[in-house]
């Protein structure tokens, strides 16, 4: 535990040192705040508009920010190590690979969840202060569960950067996977999923479709931050098949976890199995 | 409990075999080089013994346990070739936080970083840190909590002479306290005065191992001797020739010297000879070097063994 513990201290030490922590929670704070005020733009009025319309609309942008920002942050956490001939050295310490990757992800890990916290919490207390009509408790719980998913699936695709970094041997290798990565769970997945049930035609199994919703985090994040409202109406495109998703909350919940979960045990194994 | 003991052990890569049936110990307070072409089994050997592989037959004990376990890895220092290290990071930073991850006393930073002769660069980032500045922080970094097993890959390279000197004499105490240490590298006539014994790979099997003495023993090369006439060249020939009954033994005219291959056994008795002839004015004899008795090893194998397959 103690290891783990030293190489994610690096780890923090590093991005505060970098500025990483600092520049994501600004980045965080200021898109929160100008979806708040501007999101409203649309129909016609500046100002507050709902909090269900504002977690909806920051939601839509986490998608792209999140998932980018994680891969950005984590893609070298192996490959970089041993690019810069640490990790050789690293390895004959009293440390084993678990427990490097482990002590990795729990510093990338407090990173995000950190410039999320404080990011996203500042935007929150700054709407609960100064929007005069707002119902404290509601954006409340509104923004906590906002901050847990986006924290859940900054780590979903920490671990899936791990992947990348533990099985390849040069870093730009693991960029360019790690761009792939987002374009498909961002871009392609759901332009895929349109495209199967507009071909088929309805004929496709109804009580599967949804299901294939669970294969993508970012979708996954999204109806949690949406359905929550009750508010069905927002779910546009592909997401309105999470309307007939069989799972509640709690399941959207246990599916972004298992998101971070399953990668990081396959890096984790990789990992281990990996010629040094 | 030796340092290291490794008992038949083999190692295949991509079914190419890299060791073949080594055994190799190691006992506390011992200076062994270990040498050997590029891609004779040398970097292979140090990381099995270091437990960043396991072997493919045969068994790797360390310090009375398995390689790689936590509690062994504690007690080993390794210094690797072209150490790097994280650019962002100050010299002291570094050392702490490779201090943390082996369990050792922090306050023992400063003072290594004083023993490598880094006190004035402590404070500064290593991107600015030149290759032997580099390598003084890899040494500090091995030293790190009193190894008891000690492995050093090409320590000296990027040394100026005297940190070259001050790491051989640093070496040289660790050993007395009963450190065993390997040394690596392909700068024979370096660490020559400073190594116990020898161990000299070729094509990933053991072609000697043991002291320069046994190992010259071993190689049964001549010694040359650089014989100064008394009264001029041919007169000392004439006495060698008087004394000749020798095999093997080659004259050579060198700028009014003459130069004499003896075998070993063969060197006593021409002297005596020499010396009672009265022709002798001066000689130097010249054992064979390390480098020497290792091109010899290394030359069995054929030209085939020297090439670079790393």
């Amino acid at each position: 535990m103690n290891s783990i513990w030293t190489i994610a201290r690096k780890e923090l030490s590093d991005s505060l040192r970098n500025r990483w922590l600092v520049a994501i929670a600004r980045v965080f704070a200021t898109l929160a705040l100008g979806i708040a005020w501007f999101g409203a733009a649309a129909s016609g009025q500046v100002g507050y508009a709902s909090t269900p319309a504002t977690i909806a609309s920051l939601a839509s942008l986490g998608i792209f920010l999140i998932p980018l920002i994680a891969l950005l942050l984590a893609y070298d956490a192996i490959v970089g190590e041993e690019e810069g001939g640490t990790l050789l050295l690293l390895l004959t310490y009293p440390l084993s690979r678990s427990q490097l990757l482990l002590g990795k992800f729990l510093g990338h890990g407090l990173t995000l969840a950190l410039a999320t916290l404080i990011g996203f919490g500042v935007a929150g207390v700054a709407i609960a202060l100064l929007v005069e009509d707002v119902v404290v408790t509601s954006l409340m719980a509104a923004m906590l569960r906002f901050i847990a998913s986006t924290v859940l699936l900054g780590w979903g695709f920490i671990a899936l950067a791990y992947v990348i970094s533990v099985r390849v041997s040069e870093k730009p290798v693991a960029a360019g996977l790690a761009l792939a990565i987002w374009f498909f769970f961002v871009l392609i997945f759901d332009l895929l999923l349109l495209g199967t049930l507009v071909a088929s035609e309805g004929q496709f199994s109804a009580g599967l479709l949804p299901w294939l919703l669970m294969l993508n985090p970012t979708d996954i994040y999204r109806l949690l931050n949406i359905v929550a409202f009750g508010d069905s109406g927002q779910l546009t495109g592909v997401l309105s098949l999470g309307t007939d998703l069989p799972v509640g909350a709690a399941g959207l919940w246990i599916g972004l976890v298992l998101w971070f979960v399953v990668p990081l045990a396959g890096a984790l194994a990789l990992f281990r199995n990996r010629r040094i | 409990m030796s340092c290291f003991q490794l008992d038949n052990v083999s190692y295949r890569y991509d079914k190419s075999p890299v060791l073949r049936g080594i055994d190799l110990t190691l006992e506390p307070g011992e200076i062994l080089g270990l040498f050997g072409h590029n891609g004779a089994g040398t970097t292979t050997s140090i990381k099995l013994i270091l437990g960043l592989m396991a072997p493919e037959q045969g068994t790797v004990s360390v310090l009375g346990g398995q390689a790689g376990d936590p509690q062994v890895s504690q007690h080993i220092g390794y210094l690797p070739e072209n150490v790097m290290f994280y650019p962002q990071l100050t010299g002291r930073e570094i050392l702490s936080h490779f201090a943390r991850l082996k369990g050792a006393d922090l306050r023992q930073v400063p003072d290594l970083l004083e023993q490598v002769g880094l006190s004035d660069a402590m404070d500064a980032r290593t991107r600015t840190y030149s290759k032997g500045m580099r390598q003084r922080l890899g040494l500090a970094q091995a030293l790190l909590g009193k190894p008891r097993l000690l492995m050093l890959d090409e320590p000296t390279v990027g040394l100026d002479p005297v940190a070259t000197a001050d790491l051989y004499r640093l070496l040289r105490t660790l050993r007395d306290e009963g450190t065993g240490i390997v040394l690596c590298s392909h700068v024979l006539p370096g660490v020559e005065p400073y190594i116990d014994r020898a161990a000299i790979l070729t094509g990933g099997a053991l072609q000697a191992a043991g002291d320069l003495t046994a190992l010259r023993r071993q190689a049964s090369m001549p010694v040359t001797l650089s014989l100064e006439p008394a009264h001029g060249l041919s007169a000392l020939e004439r006495a060698i020739d008087r004394a000749g009954r020798f095999n093997g033994v080659m004259v050579k005219a060198d700028n009014g010297r003459l130069r004499v291959d003896v075998q070993p056994r063969e060197k006593m008795p021409l002297l005596q000879a020499l010396f009672t002839s009265g022709e002798l004015a001066d000689v130097t004899i010249h054992q064979p070097s390390l480098e020497d008795i290792y091109v010899h090893f290394i030359g069995r194998g054929g030209l085939a063994h020297r090439g670079g397959k790393s």
